[in-house]
């Protein structure tokens, strides 16, 4: 078990990777350049404030033991039973940290949806609440333990379910409820420095390894099932890597060729989205399907996001940076697909994970599988439509969620920071913009000076 | 003497530089401006939203220059940095009243 301990440890760091600085890089570099600094601020404060909400009542809410594995068969674990990870062994905590930063990048991931108009301080709020509220229960239920697992077993291997199509439905019910930004279709808002983004799409492919890879899970049944734990551990990595790889990279023609059809370019951007959609679809398949299955779902998730991103222009939804168009379009596809394309022979087949006796209707199996990932999809979207609804709406007759209409023309960097992402001249200082050293920090540079 | 202000494609900067040392011009100005001209903008596809961008990138060129040289210059310049495709830019020429050269103090054909 060596081996797999310290695999967990670099998957753990990988995931941490995908939302500091990955998909901060992703997002950011598709605002504004006068709303670049926030946009990369809510990836930064959402892992924070997850994160300590995770040790603190997160883990005993949603897992409830010790070690990998998520047993309890209530709606909710006990919230306050493992308080502060009190009875979770220190050899354990590794699991604790890997699913921590799944949490994480789950909230992240919404900030996309509503980009360059929220307070800080609200969005941290609704930060805290909604991973207690939704994503808590929902990891509960869809991934092996929960009072909806017992009914309805479904295959999500590493969280298409979980994070994407639940982040997908939060981001677009909040968009709803936050409204368009100001100038939304009126005015050009275009990415500022997709280099940017480009870059945060190859790391968060590189992430995603950790993410996929790092999910397999090993009991007593699953060693025993592939002949010993070192065939289950080459056995099930080999193949969620393989198809991590060879989905992202259909995926990404698949978009490619798509808006190539539809506005004739093949566009970097796109290229970007492609590489995110392909990851978003194959991650609760990657250990459902086989090489080919992996093609087809990757290939399909290229061209059906590639086409849905522009819908949100014909229902007048700022779904800024196209969280539903990617995350949600992408994690149902995956989702269901294992329905179609999932096969008893693959990784999670020969870990006794297909409900019994049900296959892929491609692979001779009935629709059973397929309803049952049609459940989970289902149970998502209305736990978590509902709740961020209920608690979007909250936020917005307390404390309220937007930045005055001239703080978000001006910019919200400035707003909501005090800062301004580039100092290349004009705006943000540089020769022109003339920025002068204030009174209190002067005092501070004479001070300095006398002492040295 | 003359000002000759020659607004151009940024790739051709090189090109009229080249041109205008061989001529014996010893110094210009250069900067960076957007603007359109009968070839308009062009437009942008980001993730299926079009975008009209108005403002083309130009290069603009100014020299000061004394009144005999004018015609050679502007045909120097013309000629370096002709395409021959659409928004090869523009060349104009206006009257400077006074030049002062600040190290020096010299004025005005001394300090060209």
């Amino acid at each position: 078990m060596d081996g797999y301990f310290a695999w967990m440890i670099v998957a753990t760091a990988l995931v941490l990777m995908m939302t500091v600085p990955a998909l901060a890089l992703f997002y950011g570099g598709m605002t504004r350049t006068r709303s670049v600094l926030n946009m990369m601020m809510m990836s930064f404060v959402a892992f924070a404030v997850v994160g300590v909400t995770f040790v603190l009542w997160g883990w005993s809410e949603g897992w409830g033991g010790d070690g990998a594995g998520n047993s309890n068969g209530d709606l909710i674990a006990s919230p306050f039973k493992m308080w502060g990870l009190h009875g979770v062994s220190q050899g354990n905590y590794i699991f604790v940290l890997f699913q921590l930063t799944f949490a994480a990048i789950t909230v992240a991931l919404i900030s996309g949806a509503i980009a360059d108009r929220v307070k800080l301080s609200s969005w941290i709020v609704f930060a805290a609440f909604w991973v207690t509220l939704v994503y808590y229960p929902i990891a509960h239920n869809i991934w092996g333990g929960g009072w909806f697992y017992t009914k309805f077993p479904n295959l999500d291997y590493a969280g298409g379910t979980v994070v994407h199509i639940n982040a997908g439905i939060a981001g677009g019910v909040l968009a709803l409820i936050i409204g368009p930004r100001v100038g939304f279709k009126k005015d050009p808002m275009k990415p500022h420095n997709l280099t940017l983004t480009m870059i945060g799409a190859g790391l968060l492919w590189f992430g995603w390894y950790g993410f996929n890879v790092g999910s397999m899970v090993f009991s007593d049944s699953t060693t025993k099932a592939w002949g010993g734990f070192e065939a289950q551990f080459q056995g099930e990595m080999g193949v969620t890597f393989m198809n991590t790889s060879v989905a992202t990279m259909c995926a990404m023609l698949g978009w490619l060729a798509m808006e190539r059809v539809l506005h004739g370019k093949a566009t970097s951007l796109g290229a970007a989205s492609g590489v995110v959609a392909g990851l978003v679809a194959i991650t609760p398949s990657c250990g459902a399907v086989n090489t080919v299955g992996a093609i087809v779902i990757g290939s399909l998730a290229g061209l059906v996001c590639a086409w849905a991103v522009g819908l949100k222009y014909k229902f007048g939804l700022d779904d800024s940076l196209d969280v539903v168009g990617v995350h949600l379009v992408g994690g149902i596809l995956g989702a269901v697909l294992i329905g179609f394309v999932g096969t008893d022979k693959s990784p999670q087949g020969i870990d006794g994970f297909f409900p019994s006796g049900t296959n892929g209707l491609f692979y001779g199996g009935n629709a059973t599988l397929l309803g049952h990932q049609l459940m989970g999809v289902l149970f998502t979207l209305v736990w978590s439509g509902g709740i961020t609804a209920i608690l979007g709406l909250a936020i917005k007759y307390t404390i309220g969620w937007r930045i005055s209409r001239d703080a978000e023309i001006e910019g919200i960097d400035a707003d909501q920071h005090g800062e301004s992402a580039y100092d290349f001249g004009g705006h943000g200082g540089g020769v022109l913009g003339g920025s002068s050293v204030t009174a209190a920090s002067s005092a501070a540079a004479a001070k300095e000076g006398a002492l040295a | 003497m003359k000002q000759i202000t020659a607004v151009v494609k940024p790739f051709k900067l090189d090109d009229v530089k080249a041109a205008l040392e061989v001529l014996g011009v010893q110094g210009l100005t250069v900067s960076e401006v957007q603007g359109f001209g009968r070839q308009r903008g062009h437009t942008e596809v980001y993730r299926g939203a079009e975008y009209t961008v108005d403002f083309v990138p130009k290069v603009r060129i100014d020299v000061v220059v004394s009144d005999d040289d004018v015609d050679k210059l502007v045909a120097a310049i013309v000629e370096a940095a002709r395409t021959g495709k659409i928004g090869d830019g523009k060349v104009w020429v206006t009257p400077v009243e006074a030049l002062v050269r600040v190290r020096t103090g010299e004025r005005d054909g001394d300090a060209i």
